[in-house]
């Protein structure tokens, strides 16, 4: 081996060890993020699986410097619509647009005759478990639940979700301003399934 | 938000400001919309709590989702990155 060729592969080895190094940082939040997409724990692991095959194929079309996490994102969105979407029946989106602004907001501050004060609100946040949330974003239909889960628990921003999902901006707008309501909507389903405590009220609409 | 005993024009900024709400908390209004905004909001108590309920909402959405990966699938994980293959 030429000297030359050594150390470009020196250099080839050390940047992909530091790939794999920051790639793996990313492992929890991929696989929740899986597991919220497939709804199902082995589909999820076999989805994280690939999205990171995927990406150590993909290594040497990843331009060191750019955003290694949306780019790990779209890997796996996409690996999960070619790959888990074709299985699952057509989203049922009926309904989705009869949801008012503030629909959660508006059933708490309702509950004390409009008067209810911060702690109140608070405290119905606070009743929430992990899995109520968990279910409330799994209950959405998926192009819904996709945005919601990238924007809301990820924290991307509009351009990046565009990036990752290959939908133009206001697409990623309306799916996001569509999916919040959704989900406020299943959040007061599963309070009132809950009964919330002395919230008696949560359940009126 | 309750706008019986608000003018017109208060009316106007009640609502252009709830309809603005996710896009301000999301960092994604100009500055100049921002900063309309933030001055509806000092004036306006109601807006500013459902902003705040919003805001304190998509925080605990956003803790209240989160999962460990299995040791089991991160030791997979790794060895993928490392061979390219699970050994």
């Amino acid at each position: 081996m030429s000297l030359s060729l050594l150390a470009a592969t020196v250099t080839l080895v050390a940047d992909q060890d530091k790939f794999a190094e920051q790639a793996l940082e990313y492992a929890d939040a991929l696989y929740g993020a899986a597991l919220r997409m497939t709804r199902n724990r082995a589909d999820a692991e076999d989805l994280i699986q690939e999205t990171y095959l995927k990406a150590y194929r993909g290594f040497g079309t990843f331009q060191e410097g750019t955003n290694l996490k949306a780019w790990l994102y779209r890997i796996l969105t996409n690996a999960f619509i070619n790959s888990y979407r074709a299985k699952q029946r057509r989203p049922d989106e009926s309904g989705m647009d009869d949801i008012e602004d503030l629909y959660l907001y508006k059933r708490i501050s309702s509950l004390e005759g409009g008067t209810t004060g911060k702690s109140a609100e608070e405290e119905v946040l606070e009743k929430f478990t992990d899995t109520d949330v968990k279910d409330a974003i799994e209950s959405l239909p998926e192009q819904f639940r996709i945005a919601v889960l990238l924007s809301d628990v990820e924290g991307f921003s509009y351009k990046e979700i565009s990036d990752i999902v290959g939908v133009p901006l206001g697409t990623v707008m309306s799916r996001l301003h569509r999916g919040r309501k959704a989900l406020q909507k299943a959040l007061v389903e599963v309070g009132m399934r809950k009964g919330l405590g002395d919230y008696g009220q949560f359940a009126r609409n | 938000m309750d706008n019986s005993q608000e003018t017109d024009s208060a009316r106007a900024g009640c609502q252009e400001t709830i309809a603005r709400l996710y896009t301000f908390l999301d960092g994604e209004l100009t500055q100049d919309r921002k900063e309309k905004i933030r001055q509806h909001l000092d004036e306006c108590s109601p807006c500013l709590e459902a902003f705040e309920f919003e805001s304190e909402l998509r925080s605990m959405i956003a803790s209240k989702s989160r999962d460990r990966c299995p040791d089991s699938i991160r030791a997979k994980v790794e060895a993928i990155l490392k061979y390219g293959k699970v050994v």
